[in-house]
């Protein structure tokens, strides 16, 4: 028989073991200091740094100083997260507020053994040890709510490494409502940002930088999505919810990484929306042009003050440059940004590209029209009252 | 499109007219009383038509509600808690409501319980913004997704009768 102290010695080894076990230990190298582009096997950045000496990158050192916000890591935001931090990104700040699962273990990045963490956690704990000179701020909160979206908004206004706001913002959400407010709060902070996404049945995706005031922002139009051409007769969703593929995401995380460092480095061009179709390999871009009537008051503001600028914004005007001879014969890639394009009967002016359409339209409802309910009374009831009337029932 | 019946609850329902959100400080208050009337008046309803099955309150703010709904199959009546957060974006987005005691029972939900809805929600969602409400989204989310996976939770054994006076104790 044991004595208390032997067993309580016994349960400090073996939590030392697990803790070993688990990866809390130091990391495997120290920090470094300055990029260097030497060419030994021991610098993590060298093939990076060769970019620079390629032409294709002026000052690649430079990601050590950007800090990016990445909104949602699950399938898509945690690939995109790891993808920086193999990059160097100066910081990385990660939110969201869902635990890892075995049924995430379809899709790349989290392991079996992080099931039950907090997604943030998990992913700050991996991300450091792959790469120590990363500043990575963990957020494990839902952004929707109230008190949520203030700590959100303020986070990215002073989240820099030098305590402004953040260079970029990278939406990984998986639904509507997180993007809207990703959304409400970057038009509100003039924050530039990318919207990605991958569809339900997991065989479409895209990403759409945003502009606010120069781009169409995501309250502009219907949610856009990329025909999968599925007949929607033999689209079965008894039973299930959402569908997911490691490809697409992990497609649809490259294409965001990429343009977010060709946005952020300055090099190539950097898209306005790429679409993809799993089913039939098509890729469709395009570059879409604000909603004058957009539902989001803050995204009218931003276009007034966008028109205010002289002259206007060269980033929309390359990309019309350079779409054309890339895609003469093709109906996508045309810019979509023309102050003299005729008027749609449409009043967003929404037009888009081949293979792109909005889900649903937002033509008004008839069926509501012969609503025998009517329109709720001006009540003579506080508050309190009709609470506690509610209450009662 | 949505069933006849679902319509029909639908139209009785009151429409709000204010649109704004918990940021809107005081119009907010006055889309309350709103959402309240609304509410009211679609239990009334309910309870007219024998098929009372919700009920919900909120906390001060309006912006979190939490209640019980329940659903009578082959005369057992099973009862569920029911709670959702009124997004910084309504009544753009509306709520996503969740049932947090079936989380993990059925693929027909989201992470923390929150109900899978039919394709035509949204669509008829948006084109009523500012005039659907909480009442609308428990007539068009919450009744129709009950009145589909409870039955079927139930046959599949997920969900017994017993289980549920266990955990209403
Ligand atoms: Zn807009």
């Amino acid at each position: 028989m044991s004595t208390v102290e032997e067993l309580q010695k016994k349960v400090r080894e073996l939590e030392a073991k697990l803790a070993a076990v688990q990866g809390n230990v130091a990391p495997v190298r120290q920090k470094i200091d300055v990029m260097s582009a030497e060419v030994v096997d021991s610098n993590p950045y060298s093939r990076l740094m060769a970019l620079k000496r390629m032409g294709i990158v002026d000052n690649y050192e430079k990601i050590r100083e950007l800090s990016v916000a990445v909104v949602g890591v699950g399938g898509v935001g945690s690939v995109t997260a790891e993808m920086l931090t193999r990059c160097g990104i100066g910081k990385l700040i990660l939110f969201d507020y869902d635990k890892v699962e075995l049924a995430n273990m379809n899709r790349l990045f989290f392991q079996p053994h992080q099931a039950g963490l907090s997604k943030v956690d998990a992913a700050a704990a991996t991300l450091q040890a792959i790469n120590p000179d990363v500043t990575i701020d963990a957020h494990n909160y839902n952004i929707t709510t109230v008190d949520n979206f203030q700590k959100f908004c303020d986070t990215i206004s002073t989240g820099s490494l030098t305590g402004g706001p953040v260079n970029l913002v990278l939406s990984c959400v998986d639904n509507f409502e997180a993007r809207m407010a990703i959304n409400t709060a970057c038009n509100e902070l003039s924050q530039n940002w990318f919207e990605s996404g991958v569809s339900e049945n997991a065989v479409s995706g895209h990403i759409q930088f945003i502009a606010p005031g120069e781009t169409a922002c995501f309250a502009c139009a219907p949610p856009l999505v990329v025909a999968s051409n599925i007949d929607e007769k033999t689209l079965k969703r008894d039973g299930v919810c959402a569908a997911s593929l490691p490809t697409t995401m992990g497609i649809v995380a490259g294409f965001l990484v990429q343009n977010a460092l060709k946005y952020l480095l300055g090099f190539g061009t950097v898209t306005y929306y790429l679409g993809y179709s799993a089913l039939t390999d098509f890729f469709p871009t395009m570059c879409l042009k604000p909603n004058p009537q957009c539902s989001d008051s803050q995204c009218v503001v931003r276009q007034k003050e966008a028109r205010a600028r002289p002259p206007p914004v060269e980033l929309a005007a390359e990309v019309c440059e350079d779409a054309r001879p890339l895609h003469a014969d093709n109906s996508w890639g045309i810019c979509l940004i023309d102050e003299n394009a005729p008027e749609e009967e449409d009043s967003s002016n929404l037009r888009l590209a081949e293979g792109v359409q909005v889900a649903y339209s937002v033509a008004l409802d008839s069926s509501t029209e012969s609503s025998t309910g009517g329109a709720v009374a001006a009540s003579e009831l506080s508050l309190e009252d009709l609470m506690a009337q509610m209450k009662a029932m | 499109m949505v069933d006849e019946s679902t319509k029909k609850t639908l139209s009785s329902i009151p429409l709000l007219q204010t649109k704004a959100g918990p940021r809107d400080k005081e119009l907010w208050v006055n889309r309350l009383k709103e959402e309240y009337q609304a509410l009211i008046k679609y239990v009334q309803n309910n309870k007219a038509a024998d098929n009372d099955w919700f009920r919900l309150e909120s906390d001060k703010t309006g912006t979190r509600w939490f209640g019980k709904c329940w659903y009578v199959h082959n005369l057992l009546k099973y009862e569920f808690d029911l709670e959702f957060d009124i997004p910084v974006t309504y009544p753009t987005t509306a709520p996503e409501i969740a049932l947090p005691g079936l989380d993990g029972k059925t693929a027909k939900m989201y992470r923390g319980g929150k109900i899978c809805l039919t394709d035509h929600f949204k669509p008829l969602w948006a084109r009523n913004v500012p005039k659907f409400g909480i009442a609308h989204a428990m007539a068009l989310g919450l009744g129709p997704w009950l009145a589909v996976e409870i039955p079927d939770l139930i046959e599949k054994g997920v969900i017994t009768y017993q289980e549920k006076t266990e955990e209403a104790k």
